[in-house]
């Protein structure tokens, strides 16, 4: 039978598409316009070009900003997503474990990210927090407020604590949906309990997998409030990342061209890394 | 209503109507040759011609950005160069 082609379809888009016309498109546009542009408010705009564009790409500040938040993202996946699958390996299948289990998992995911930064600004301090405190007299010499060492740890620790739960749920999903028939085939087989990972729960977890790496790659890359509110992007500028640094140009400085220009140069990265990530995953998946 | 928050200018409202004119061409290709002529390229996996719209407009972006960063702030070659890449995914990704 012939297929019948039409695009009527995308009517049925057609509000989704108004909705983001507004919440995305026109604040878009609205920033390539400020990027080649200055002002000093009033609504009064002088052309700049690509002058901006230019600064930014000369900029120290921008690149190590951009160096931060690259090797923030990659330690973010690397700690996040094998604890996740380990996590979700180790959760019951079957009894009252598994509701237990699936609400304490979900319970970091329903905290606001002000209130998770808070949390854990107080929980690192040295004087009234469990962790600093404890460390403190443990005898090490913790202080995030002082040493960036010290804050790096404590924002990984809060990301980590944040949002492995949505790898743990991803991948939980992905592992509930697998046949009984897979495992009693494995165990007809005699295989290990690696083999039985690699073979039969990964494969299976890994659509909802593509979704976790996207999903915590774009996430950690545009982090912002929880280490605004921990570290306000300190000590010095060891913590501070694109999207604080973002901020402090544009609402401090109130620099919108040179701010306008970087968020369009972190937008285009974001846009690539996401891009490539999904690419070369579910290309993976094809060819499997 | 006032727009002029929006700070348009000339340059810019010329580079959004050619980016809608392409998305409303993709739409027109679309209704007389349907189904997005998927195939595989040089990059070894299916691409439709969405695909290859979209990596050609963001390699262009990308060949701007680093001409404007390692060379200078005169764009025309660049764009030149990018509307090559541009055949050049459409012809071969």
């Amino acid at each position: 039978m012939e297929k019948t082609w039409n695009n009527k379809a995308w009517f049925m888009v057609l509000p989704v598409l108004v909705l983001v016309a507004f919440s995305a498109v026109i604040p878009l546009m609205t920033v390539v316009n400020y990027s080649v542009q200055d002002t000093f408010g009033g609504n009064q705009f002088f052309w700049a070009g690509s002058e901006w564009f230019e600064e930014m790409l000369h900029s120290d500040r921008f690149w190590a900003a951009m160096g931060r938040n690259l090797i923030f993202s990659a330690i973010i996946l690397t700690i996040q997503i094998p604890l996740g699958i380990f996590i979700a390996l180790n959760m019951p299948r079957k009894g009252w474990g598994v509701p237990v289990c699936l609400v304490l998992m979900a319970l970091p995911l329903l905290i606001p990210w002000n209130v998770v930064g808070t949390i854990w600004q107080v929980f690192g301090r040295i004087d009234i927090g469990l962790l600093g405190y404890t460390l403190h007299a443990l005898g090490f010499d913790y202080n995030y407020v002082n040493d960036p060492f010290d804050a790096w740890v404590t924002i990984i620790l809060m990301d980590v604590w944040h949002w492995t739960s949505l790898v743990v749920l991803l991948c939980y999903a992905g592992l509930v949906s697998i046949p009984d028939a897979f495992y009693q085939a494995a165990k007809i087989d005699g295989a290990s309990r690696w083999a039985v990972f690699r073979y039969i729960q990964l494969p299976k977890m890994q659509r909802v997998l593509l979704i976790a790496v996207l999903l915590r790659f774009m996430d950690s890359f545009m982090i912002y409030t929880e280490p605004f509110v921990v570290t306000g992007g300190g000590p010095g500028n060891s913590t501070t990342f694109l999207s604080i640094d973002l901020v402090k140009m544009a609402v401090g400085q109130f620099d919108l061209g040179p701010a306008a220009a970087m968020s369009i140069i972190y937008f285009l990265i974001v846009l690539l890394l996401s891009w490539v990530f999904y690419t070369v995953m579910t290309n993976y998946d094809v060819e499997k | 209503m006032d727009f002029s928050w929006m700070a348009w200018t000339l340059p810019t409202a010329a580079f959004f109507i050619t980016i809608f004119l392409m998305l409303v061409g993709m739409g027109v290709w679309e209704y007389f040759s349907p189904g997005g002529n998927p195939r595989v390229g040089i990059l070894r996996f299916e691409t439709t011609r969405g695909d290859r719209l979209f990596v050609s407009l963001l390699g262009a972006a990308f060949i701007h950005l680093a001409w404007l960063g390692m060379i200078g702030p005169n764009l025309w070659w660049a764009l030149a160069l990018a509307v090559v890449y541009a055949i050049g995914v459409f012809r071969f990704v």
